[in-house]
């Protein structure tokens, strides 16, 4: 069942967080983001949740971390700038195994950039935003609809996986206004799966003793089972260790929980890709001009077709490598300097990928893609 | 009988990693006896940490803990306590923590007044990291960072959580565990931001160098630039330089606290109070 809503995506990401159970939220005012925030602080308190603008962004995410560690689901909204800022601390999140969900609106960088235009320059920062290893979870919202139902997807892979879930909007899908279908908030309850917890004895409970490709598993605070929250390295009840296994093992399953479950986390969408005979790399705002343009390439006799991931990290690798492994001209269109385009590269394993760029706070136009794809 | 704490430590984590003759351990024990004092489980209570000698405190007591990032404690307590309202929140962090890198977060918990403990334990110096200088380092000292002396102001934890809006503030040092014990106590069950400025002793990396080389010549030091607050407040100008009050500095409980605003916000969006105005506060700007 779906429902219509008229709304923004800035608006629909914090409306979907509030249907996928979020209870709280810390933020700072961050351009073009900011929309998340306002709607969300109307949206929480009506359901006993809390929002709370912080002194600044590490505040933010530091305080829906400690949200997090206390057992609720939670949610930041920022744009690049705060990325960089929170970057540590997602990183204590990733070492910790904190759920929560970043919305990161992209605008233009570096530095304070272009605040209030367009751009997809933080594809490589959600890769990594902090320091040391780990495997991001990065999921890329590509119309209306897709900025609720991706923020909702990323609340579960968060439980699921037990650290953080990047959603990257950019500033024109974020301030894009029109008509969105979006699954009922029934059928979203209904497809909640919170974080797994433990029900045995407490001095049974050992939160990060799993698998070695499975997530800790973290009770929520206060109900019995007390045990230590750290950024250094941990052993199985959370206290700091250097013991040389149990630091190797811990880094390792950080890498492998979500490597192991890459299917659960792959999303892309393939348009008009059967027959297609130049494939199309595109993501987030920039796929919309994409498929206005293979519409005309295709009245011109170009059978051409669009790959968008939807799932950035990790990235849909082997369905890419399975079109460039038939498909001669494939071209990666983006709002940056090839920052996803090394990613179709390296999956593919062909360095002649051709790439359309742009970086100057301007969407791409369709007009533009069809010259660039009658130029291959 | 003597009072056991074992219940309330993680034994396997010991010893601490605190030097021999360090204050850290003094402050652990009052903590563990004002919890009791104060009734509370085990299970309600959460303790957050930052980073260096400090942030191990987390990790020693039973509770429900969390060892955070540089600086970031209060920000991390805040999220912790605006989630479970009734649970008791405390942090503990070092002077480089909530003064210097998380200068920031320090003055916004005081502004919101939040019901949050914050037990900064102050002993003027880098202790984990080898002596740098922090920002409560006296002027003049030595550090591996300023050889050849401290030029930096020596900042004032208290002075600033007043002027920020705790609305309870107030020193001891780990002198006087008996005290130490009670301020504990008072700042847990008021309700409010309280700042504890809680003085310690590095006499291996603040002393080595400062002619404090024994733990009790650094204890001594710091007995000698501490003074009750009431012969404090008797002395000229001149005779305060150089001394800190210790005792209750500010107690303000009138002040909003703000869990409890927060649960206003909730009444008005939920209809079951009209939206909040200037009106409902006494103290508007």
């Amino acid at each position: 069942m779906t429902r219509e809503i008229i709304s923004t995506g800035n608006e629909l990401a914090a409306i979907a967080a509030v249907d996928a159970g979020c209870k709280f939220f810390g933020g700072y005012p961050l351009t073009p983001s900011s929309e998340v925030m306002h709607t969300i602080s109307d949206l929480l308190p009506k359901i006993d949740g809390t929002c709370i603008q912080m002194e600044d962004e590490i505040g933010a995410i530091c305080a829906v971390i400690g949200a997090g560690m206390a057992g609720v689901r939670t949610m930041t909204g920022t744009s690049g700038p705060g990325m960089s800022l929170k970057a540590e601390n997602l990183g204590l999140a990733q070492m910790a195994e904190v759920p929560l969900v970043c919305v990161n609106v992209m605008r233009g960088g570096p530095s304070t950039g272009l605040p209030t235009r367009v751009s997809q320059g933080d594809i490589l920062q959600s890769k990594n935003p902090s320091h040391g290893d780990y495997k991001s979870i990065t999921l890329c919202a590509g119309s209306l609809s897709e900025c609720y139902t991706e923020v909702v997807r990323a609340f579960n892979i968060a439980d699921r996986f037990m650290q953080p879930v990047i959603v990257l909007l950019d500033e024109t899908i974020g301030h894009m206004h029109g008509k969105a279908m979006i699954p009922t908030k029934e059928e979203v309850k209904a497809g909640i799966v919170p974080r797994k917890t433990f029900d045995g004895p407490s001095e049974e409970y050992f939160p990060y003793e799993c698998g070695p490709t499975e997530p800790a598993v973290l009770n929520p605070m206060f109900e019995g089972y007390r045990y230590h929250f750290t950024g250094l390295h941990h052993d199985r009840k959370g206290f700091p260790t250097e013991e040389i296994e149990t630091c190797r093992k811990l880094i390792q399953r950080l890498e492998d929980k979500v490597e192991a479950h890459k299917d659960e986390i792959e999303s892309y969408e393939e348009f008009m890709m059967d027959d297609a005979e130049v494939m199309i790399v595109a993501y987030g705002s920039v796929s919309l001009a994409a498929k206005e343009s293979i519409r005309h390439l295709r009245a011109d006799g170009i059978k051409a077709g669009l790959f968008r991931p939807i799932t950035i990290w990790p990235s849909p690798a082997e369905r890419m490598k399975e079109h460039a492994d038939k498909i001669e001209k494939v071209l990666v269109v983006e709002l940056n300097i090839g920052q996803f385009h090394s990613e179709v590269q390296r999956a593919t394993s062909r360095l002649d990928i051709d790439g359309l760029f742009k970086v100057n706070g301007r969407a791409i136009s369709p007009h533009e893609i069809v010259t660039k794809v009658k130029e291959l | 009988m003597a009072f056991n704490y074992d219940k309330y430590l993680r034994l396997e984590k010991m010893p601490t990693l605190w030097c021999w003759g360090c204050g850290d351990g003094v402050i652990l024990k009052a903590f563990i006896r004002a919890i009791v004092k104060m009734g509370w489980s085990q299970d309600d209570v959460c303790v957050v940490s930052g980073i260096g000698c400090s942030g191990r405190f987390s990790s020693y007591v039973d509770f429900n803990t969390i060892h955070t990032t540089h600086g970031r404690t209060v920000a991390y307590a805040t999220g912790v306590k605006l989630a479970f309202p009734d649970k008791h929140v405390i942090c503990v962090a070092g002077d480089g923590d909530a003064l210097a890198i998380g200068g920031n977060h320090t003055i916004h918990a005081c502004r919101r007044n939040i019901d949050i403990t914050f037990i900064v334990i102050n002993n003027f110096i880098y202790g984990l990291t080898n002596s740098q200088t922090s920002p409560t380092t006296p002027k003049g000292m030595w550090t591996v960072t300023q050889k050849i002396g401290n030029i930096d102001p020596t900042f004032d934890g208290c002075d600033l959580a007043i002027a920020s809006g705790a609305s309870f503030v107030a020193r001891e040092s780990m002198l006087e565990p008996k005290k130490l014990e009670k301020i504990f106590v008072k700042a847990f069950e008021h309700k409010g931001f309280a700042y504890l400025d809680i003085l310690s002793n590095c006499h291996i990396n603040l002393g080595r160098k400062n002619k404090m080389v024994s733990a009790m010549a650094n204890l001594e030091w710091i007995d000698s630039i501490t003074i009750s607050k009431k012969k404090y407040d008797a002395m000229s100008k001149e005779e305060q330089l150089n001394l800190f009050p210790t005792g209750v500095l500010h107690h303000d409980d009138e002040a909003d606290e703000y869990c409890d605003m927060n649960r206003e916000i909730q009444k008005a969006h939920q209809g079951l109070r009209s939206k909040i105005t200037q009106d409902d506060f006494a103290k508007k700007i």
